[in-house]
């Protein structure tokens, strides 16, 4: 026990056991459905993720700091549609250009969550509440309830879904999952390796700690929160890729997706911890749930349903159970320290008093 | 400033606001403050404004429940599915309402003896009490209830004041007496103030929790049951969003969302404002959509201004945030 305690800290049981779960979920459904182990099932639950785990990992940032931003979902809808727009009356637009459009607009919009809960001192529950619904009611307002259809759109564009990067027998590796799985990695060893990923999780594991300690916590939430509107931007570009045709309601509901999927990762709601990599599996877990609920093709209607149990069970595993491993962390930490070393004297250790 | 005197000035404001509204309002029709449009004015978002009020009781304990709109769809449906089975009305009405009462109690529990935060227990609500909504329905309407039910919906009760209307005034009478003269409206105020304190000197403080999750799934319920009632027909995403608006309604009244203060006559007041803002902006012609969208706007800056008005009344005093 001793050994795994040292190498392995209680959020990566939490998300090895998420990985079992997926394993679990895998065979349970394989044996439900038929021909479920092929390239097609792997293949449309890796383009479905695609979105969901890069809009997550912006949440995740928001979230480690205590926040929440519930307007990703009106987000995604705007960029998808206004770059849309703009690149089906400028057909010959660069890509490049087009991304950093459907980008930097989304920073935009998450740069205006950011000041009202930054320097405004809104819970962000309510700033985000709040611009959820204006974000969509400019959509549906400046749009004149029009849609993006297909046909006026480039063909690199229609055709970006399909580009394979490079395929492993018949799994294809998809540009749009290798870039979800590029912005992953990124902000994984961000999070991990640099001071400013630490920070995040500093202020939210203990705010007035991070205050004392002189950390620039309005400039760190509002950096959180741009980042996760510059990543639902870029989500907004996939989506346009994806599905072509963009209408005024593209992206509705997503918010509530992309926070079970955070939560279902084990990143705390009341931030502090979890990881980038636990967000993705979140994600992942969903889009399995999601596809093959719509393979067994009774229970299409069970997926919400299943959605709310899963966020639950979740949020009550990390109250109850990782609480425990923590503590039995910490006494073995404890132990670790107090117990002195067997060869030669103790060290000087000042006495209880 | 005291607590008290801004509490006031913040409640002197929605009159005013009020005021304003109604006054350009009036202006665009002569008739707007007439019985009929006053009566329709509450009728149209008369399940919104019912629900707000228990959601005041949750947010002033500290809480917040998410799940409402959903439970008020799923009382719908439940009622719906039994009717559709070949149920009396009346069970099925209390099928409804008691689907709506397991659906509180069961949030309850989780925020208050697992110890979870409701914030995320009521999310998974929202999303899985409406789930097992459409579960029941799938995606058909269902309706040809009986006549009396739809009139319940419609028909006025004394003079032109419908039913939905009567049960409001009478919940609104009944909270209002709860909150601001009963024990239980004390530990709601001092659990919203401070969790370890209640705790401490010997409040039960689950209990209490309990009873408001209890009571907001039920009054939510009622509220799905009176909006089926309306409308004649029941879908899977009936009342989907209206979270949104009720928490709008409670949040301008000037309660605060950490729990603590607030009270009644301020929601009261932000009632009238919001249901006189959306009437007139519909006579002004303005969809329903930029509705939201100022609704969305005033939910930011009834936390907003408060903040604003903090800042620099300490500023003015020489202290520093």
């Amino acid at each position: 026990m001793n050994w795994l305690q040292r190498y392995v800290r209680p959020e990566q049981v939490r998300e090895l056991s998420l990985l079992l779960l997926i394993i679990v979920a895998v065979i349970v459904f394989g044996s439900m459905i038929d021909n479920y182990y092929t390239s097609r099932t792997f293949n449309r639950i890796a383009s479905s993720v695609a979105i969901i785990t890069i809009v997550a990992v912006g949440q995740t940032l928001v979230v480690l700091t205590r926040n929440i931003d519930l307007s990703v979902g009106s987000i995604v809808g705007c960029t998808a549609y206004f770059t849309g727009t703009l690149l089906a009356q400028n057909n010959d637009l660069h890509p490049l250009l087009v991304v950093l459009a459907a980008v930097a607009l989304g920073s935009v919009l998450g740069a205006i969550n950011g000041v009202f809960v930054a320097w405004g001192r809104v819970p962000s529950i309510i700033v985000t509440l709040g611009t959820l619904a204006i974000y969509r009611g400019l959509l549906v307002d400046l749009s004149g309830a029009k849609t993006v259809t297909t046909d006026s759109l480039p063909s690199w564009l229609v055709d970006l879904p399909r580009v394979n990067l490079f395929a492993i027998g018949e799994f294809d590796f998809r540009a749009m999952f290798m870039l979800a799985l590029m912005i992953v990695i990124i902000f994984q060893v961000g999070t991990s390796f640099l001071a400013l990923g630490r920070r995040l999780y500093a202020i939210g594991s203990n705010p007035d700690a991070a205050k004392l300690i002189g950390l620039p916590i309005k400039r760190l939430v509002f950096l959180t929160f741009v980042l996760s509107g510059a990543l639902s931007g870029l989500a907004g570009f996939v989506t346009l890729a994806r599905f072509g045709n963009i209408t005024v309601e593209a992206g509705r509901g997503l918010e509530l997706e992309v926070v079970a999927a955070v939560v279902v990762g084990g990143v705390n709601i009341f931030g502090g911890s979890g990881t980038i990599m636990g967000a993705m599996l979140g994600a992942i877990m969903i889009g399995i749930l999601e596809q093959s609920l719509f393979r067994l093709q009774i229970s299409e209607f069970w997926r919400d349903a299943l959605l709310g149990l899963l966020i639950l069970l979740a949020v009550a595993s990390d109250a109850v159970i990782l609480q425990r491993l923590r503590s039995l962390w910490a006494r073995a930490d404890l132990k670790f320290i107090a117990k002195p070393p067997d060869d030669g004297p103790a060290p000087e250790r000042r006495a209880p008093p | 400033m005291s607590a008290l005197g801004r509490l006031k000035s913040w409640e002197g404001l929605l009159l005013a606001l009020l005021v304003i509204i109604v006054a350009v309002n009036i202006e665009h029709s002569p008739y707007y403050l007439g019985v009929g449009n006053i009566v329709n004015l509450f009728q149209l978002s008369i399940e919104k404004i019912i629900v707000a009020l228990i959601m005041t009781l949750v947010i002033i304990n500290g809480e917040i429940d998410l799940s409402v709109a959903s439970v008020m769809g799923l009382a719908a449906c439940v009622l719906a599915w039994l009717f559709e089975m070949g149920t009396p009305m009346p069970l099925a009405i209390v099928g409804g309402l008691l689907a709506g009462l397991a659906a509180g109690l069961f949030n309850g529990f989780w925020v208050a003896y697992v110890g979870l935060p409701s914030l995320a227990v009521t999310l998974a609500g929202l999303i899985g009490y409406r789930g097992i909504a459409r579960i029941l329905v799938e995606d058909h309407p269902i309706g040809n209830f009986p006549e009396w039910f739809n009139l319940v919906g419609q028909q006025p009760l004394i003079g032109p004041v419908t039913v939905s209307i009567v049960i409001f005034a009478l919940l609104f009478v009944i909270i209002a007496i709860t909150l601001h003269s009963s024990a239980l409206g004390r530990l709601v105020y001092v659990i919203g103030n401070n969790l370890q304190a209640a705790r401490y000197s010997g409040i039960r403080v689950r209990l209490v929790k309990m009873t408001l999750f209890g009571a907001s799934g039920t009054i939510a319920a009622l509220a799905g049951i009176l909006y089926a009632a309306r409308l004649g027909s029941v879908r899977g995403d009936m009342a989907a969003g209206f979270e949104l608006d009720i928490i709008t309604i409670v949040l301008l009244g000037g309660v605060s969302i950490f729990g603590g203060s607030g009270n009644l006559a301020g929601v009261g007041l932000s009632i009238l404002v919001i249901l006189n803002l959306r009437n007139g902006m519909g006579l002004a012609s303005i969809t329903g959509n930029t509705q939201t969208s100022v609704i969305g706007a005033l939910l930011i800056l009834s936390v907003l201004v408060p903040n604003m008005a903090q800042t620099i009344s300490n500023k003015w005093n020489g202290r520093e945030t």
